[in-house]
Parts: structure tokens; sequence; C-alpha cells
């Protein structure tokens, strides 16, 4: 723990407090951020030379457009959030980056087939990475303190419940892209709720389970080992399986609803350190999805292309046929940028399937690495929710980065055919402006987190009668009464 | 663009994005093992010498000579596990928002007890007037008590111990 390193713990004996000399890491920071820079503008000069032979014609404009954001994004970081976690803006810019370069690499030829809009989708995902850096400096700048989360928790249960069934409810017209429900489409734009929810969603879970943590931790008996908890205290945990149920069979996206239910059970599960909520649910979400895939005929489809890819290659598994082709031409070194057939697996190759431009021109090297950056950013969302000290930040946190490992699982598991393909994004990654947002805002959230969990404790106040102290044995004080600082 | 300058550039890139990850986990490893030699050296020199200048000032001082706690640790509870370093500040608990450890425990009251230093710099802790009480070990505390290293002080569930 980098608190367990502070060196000035000892001189706090007759002098004031010094400055406590917690690091603050922002110059690590800033070099990963120019490594990042780095590592994304050699891929774009890369698939410039490698498809046309030449620098891409904006390499220059948009290189010191994007150091700009950078710049801007750390020094907001350095004046707002001073002992935020060092990793996690260049992680996620890093991916960001590379994201974009992938898309603008596929660019070609999903204009030509009318994939993506005609300026292209890398115009439009580098718009929205800006304005999620600048989301992320509003939402630093704006909410000085998670706690004041916690206040509001009810309400954005209420508001993330109506936002994920809202495609459910709204005719196939408006939400549904290519057989999943999870779109609200107005005005032109389209944007996919369950990315704004999942936060809010989190930051009810975890006010709630602090709240009721201590009940739900009882156990009634031992079964083979495990504790079984108390049937009545089953509810929360059922109301949130009939609600996965729900969004499974109406919008057809086992994504998000493997994405809400684990992120509830593992949240569960950290609260009250009992496993057996975790057997439960896992076991309650496969026996539910079989029965929903048993049932209703477009699960079933999904759950057949993934047990025999090759069943129906020029029709329904088609694109996991396809995806499977492109890791397996990629090899272990790739076939380098713009050199490999990516685009092939048609709709979605910049969205549900960029993993597979990363295997297939980056191989199992360049996978690897992206997966391992993946694996960083988690493990510092969890390092904050171990460092964090009021309970509600330690769930938050942890949610959050849970949220965000399940939501990578199930999108790279779906590409590589380890579960059944389903409709999310690959986060910061991905083409799509909702989650990209949505990802940057959960990216502010653990800096702010983090900040206050590394923060030096405050100033010290006078040790007499702090103000808002009740002095219980001195109450008409006005004066040092215990002790003065030399 | 020759073939061999693409796959120069291909192995390249990969190489960068190594170096990325490698530099990103070289932080992590600065953060749990500290920044080398040089660093910790540092910290034990400024740390060492200051506690024995503090006993050898105020000859007075309590007999625990010596023992200087640096960490108040949460030993059990379901806070169990955090660490708050001990810097001359003093350190609130209660179930208060603004408390340094905001407690999760119906025991507790929103403002329940505070840990500082006292002018000889020995650790007391004070109860505000909670309702439940503040124990130092098995003992209910009355006014403000010194803290010996490792005995546990208990507030409901939650136990808080003064490590070195």
């Amino acid at each position: 723990m980098s608190m367990a390193a502070n060196p000035s713990a000892g001189e706090a004996y007759a002098s004031p407090p010094a400055e406590p000399e917690i690091p603050k890491r922002r110059n690590a920071e800033l070099m990963l951020l120019v490594v990042a820079l780095v590592v994304g503008m050699f891929a774009y000069a890369n698939v410039g030379f490698a498809m046309n032979n030449k620098l891409p014609g904006n390499f220059w404009t948009v290189g010191i457009g994007f150091a700009v954001v950078l710049l801007v994004a750390h020094l907001a970081v350095r004046w707002l959030a001073p002992y935020a976690d060092p990793l996690i803006l260049p992680l996620a810019a890093g991916i960001n980056g590379l994201g974009l370069v992938l898309i603008s690499r596929l660019d070609p030829y999903n204009i030509a087939h009318g994939l993506a809009p005609s300026s292209g989708a890398a115009k439009q995902q580098a718009i929205f990475s800006v304005l999620g850096v600048l989301v992320l400096i509003a939402v630093l700048f704006f909410l000085r303190d998670h706690k004041v989360l916690q206040r509001y928790a009810y309400i954005s249960a209420l508001v993330g419940l109506i936002m994920i069934a809202l495609p459910a409810v709204l005719p196939a017209s408006m939400s549904e892209v290519n057989g999943a429900r999870s779109w609200v489409k107005f005005a032109g734009l389209s944007i996919q709720p369950a990315e704004f929810a999942k936060l809010l969603m989190v930051s009810f879970f975890a006010a709630y389970l602090h709240a009721k943590r201590d009940t739900l931790a009882l156990a009634s008996r031992k079964v083979l080992g495990i504790w079984i908890p108390r049937g009545r205290d089953m509810g929360p945990l059922i109301v949130s399986w009939a609600f996965a149920m729900l969004v499974l069979v109406r919008e057809t996206d086992l994504g998000v609803s493997l994405m809400f239910f684990g992120a509830f059970v593992i949240m569960l599960y950290l609260a009250t350190e009992r496993a057996s909520w975790l057997i439960f649910g896992v076991l309650m979400f496969i026996g539910g999805a079989v029965l929903v895939g048993l049932t209703f005929s477009h699960v079933q489809v999904r759950f057949e292309s993934w047990l025999n890819p090759f069943g129906d290659v020029t029709n329904t598994s088609r694109q996991t046929a396809q995806s499977l082709y492109a890791f397996a031409n990629g090899g272990l070194f790739g076939t380098g940028l713009g050199q490999g057939y990516p685009y092939l697996v048609g709709f979605a190759n910049n969205a549900d399937y960029i993993m597979d431009t990363v295997g297939e021109e980056l191989g199992l090297v360049g996978l690897a690495a992206l997966l391992i950056a993946y694996g960083l950013f988690v493990a510092r969302g969890l390092k904050t929710a171990l460092l964090v000290r009021d309970p509600y930040g330690k769930l938050f946190a942890a949610g959050l980065a849970v949220t965000f490992a399940l939501q990578v699982f199930i999108t790279a598991g779906g590409v590589m055919r380890v579960i059944p393909l389903t409709g999310l994004p690959m986060p910061f990654l991905a083409y799509g402006g909702s989650a990209l947002l949505a990802n940057w805002i959960l990216a502010a959230l653990l800096l702010r987190i983090s900040d206050s969990a590394r923060r030096p404790l405050p100033p010290a106040l006078p040790l007499s009668a702090p103000p808002g102290f009740y002095d219980p044995h001195n109450p008409g004080n006005d004066g040092p009464n215990q002790a003065v600082r030399v | 663009m020759t073939g061999l300058t693409i796959t120069v550039m291909k192995l390249g890139l990969l190489a960068i994005l190594w170096i990325f990850v490698l530099l990103a986990l070289g932080v992590v490893r600065t953060d749990l093992f500290g920044a080398g030699g040089s660093r910790t050296g540092r910290s034990r020199a400024s740390a060492k010498p200051t506690p024995p200048a503090a006993v050898v000032d105020r000859p007075s001082a309590r007999p625990r000579r010596g023992a200087v706690p640096t960490h108040l640790v949460v030993t059990s509870g379901s806070l169990a596990g955090t660490s708050v370093a001990l810097t001359g500040v003093q350190i609130t608990l209660g179930r208060a928002h603004d408390s340094t450890i905001v407690l999760d425990d119906d025991f507790s009251s929103s403002r329940h007890a505070r840990i500082y230093p006292d002018a000889t710099g020995q650790w007391v802790v004070e109860d505000l007037g909670s309702t439940n009480g503040t124990y130092l070990d098995r003992t209910k505390i009355n006014g403000p008590t010194p803290v010996p290293l490792g005995v546990p002080i208990r507030i409901g569930k939650t136990a808080l111990e003064l490590k070195k």
C-alpha cells in the first residue's frame, strides 16, 4: 500500500505535521500518456504506409490534436484529482487511441459497403473521444466527493432501470439493431442506454449493499461445507435475476443481462464475504439462460452458432466463423495493421467484433498486450477499492472495476467463442459514442475515488474542539485543552 | 514502401505496445515495492532519527519508549484490512461521511471517537459522547486514554490497532 510507505509518520511527534510525503505519481502518468500517444500515432502511421504507401494526410493534425487533448486531461487531473491513480488515464487513452486506429483502418471497407457513415466512423469516434475526455474533466470538476452519489442511490436505481428497460418497451423500429434490441433511436441519434445505466446501477448496488450487508450475510445452516443464506434474504437476488431474464427475453441481449446480474452477484459477494451467493448466482443464471435459450428462437440462434460455428457458415453462424478465421489468420505476430481481412466479418466489424482486427493484424502478441492493459485497468479499480476508507466508496469502486471486467470478458469471450456472442461493445476500443462516453465517465469516477483514497488526511484540526465536534469533557471550551503542538 | 519496411513497422508497433504495458506494470511495481533502493533508504533515514529525538526531548514520555506506531489498522469488522498512516493529524472515527475512517457498524455513532497524539507524541483515544461507547481492549473508556501498541480499540464489531 502506498500509504504504508509514508516516511513522515515518525516525524509527527514533536514537530507540526509536515506536508505528508504521499507520492502523487503525476509525472508517471504524464510519461505513460506520452507513450500511449506514441503507440496510437505509430499504429496510425503503420496503417497509412501499409494501405496507401504514405503517411496519412492528417497525421500531424491528428497527432497534435490528441496531444493537446491528453495534455489538457493530464493538467485537469493534476488540478482536480492530484492523488488519483496514475494508470487509469493513460490506459484508457491508450486503448481508446488504438481503437481509433483500428476503426479508421476498417473505414474504407465499411464506407464502401454502407456499414459506416460516409464521412467515416473514425471521424465520429474521434469526436466522441474528445467529448469523452471533456466529460471526464467535467465529472472531476463537478463531483468533488464520490460520497455525494450515495445520497441519490434510489433515484439512480430508478433511472437506471428505466434506461435498461426502455429499448424493450419501445417498438422494434426504434430499438432494434441486427436482432438485439438494446438501442434507443430518435432524431438520427442512436444510443445504448445500458452503457449509462451500468454506472447508475453499480452506484445503487453499492449503496444498497452497504446498508443491507449485515442482514444479507446472515446464514441459516451449513450444507456440504457452504453456508446457505436465509430464504427471506434471497429476495434481492431473485428480483435482479428476474430482471436479467426479462432483459434476455425481451431485448435478446445476453450481454447486458449477464453484465448486470454478474455485477450484482459479485458485489453481493464482496459485501457479505459469503461464497454461497456466488454459487447461487451462477447456478441461477446458467439455469435461466439455458431455459430461455431452449424456449426462444432468437436466443437459440446465438447458442447454435456458438456450439456449432461451422454449421451454417453462409447464414446464421457466418460472423462467428469469420471471427475464428480472423484469429487463426493472425497467428502469433499477426499480419500487420492494414494487411489482413478482418473487415470480412461484416456488420459490427468495428464494434462487437473489433477484437478480430486486433487478433488478426496484431496477432496473439498484440492481443495479449491489449488484454493485459484491460487487466491493469481493472486491477487499479480494485486497488482503489482496497485503499478507499469509506464502505460505499469501496463497493462502488469494486463494482465499477468488476462491471468493466465483465464487459471485457463477455465481449472478448464472445468473439473467441468462449461464451455465446452477445451485443456488448469492447470498452474504449469499439466504435460507439454512448459506450465511449459512459466508459470515460467510469474512468472519471475511478479517478475521483482513487484520489480520495490516496489523498493524505485532512490538515490537522486544532486538538481542542474542532468545529462540528462536541467535546463531552469540556463543553464550554474556548481554547486548547488537550495539548498544544510545539 | 517495401515489404521489409512494413514488417519492421509491424514488429515495431508490437514492441511499442509491449513497452507501454511494461511501463504501466513498472508503475504498479513501484507502488508495491517503492522506487528502488535509494528511495527506501531515504525514507528509512528520515523516519528513524525522529522518534528517539522525541523521546530524548521529553524524558517524562510514557513508558513505551521506542515503540512508535506508524499505522492505525482496522483488524476486524467490515473494514478489516484498511490502514491509515499516522501523520500527527487526528483521526476521526464514526458513521459521518467526513470521518477519516467511515465506520459501517450498527453500534457506532456518527461522531464516535477520535485518536490523536498528545504533546508527548503518545496516541490517545477519546470517546466523543457515543451511544454505545468505545472500548480499549475490554475496558470502556472514560475520557482521553493512551493507546498502547497492538491493543485493540473496539467500536461495536470493529476493532482498530496501532501498529509499528
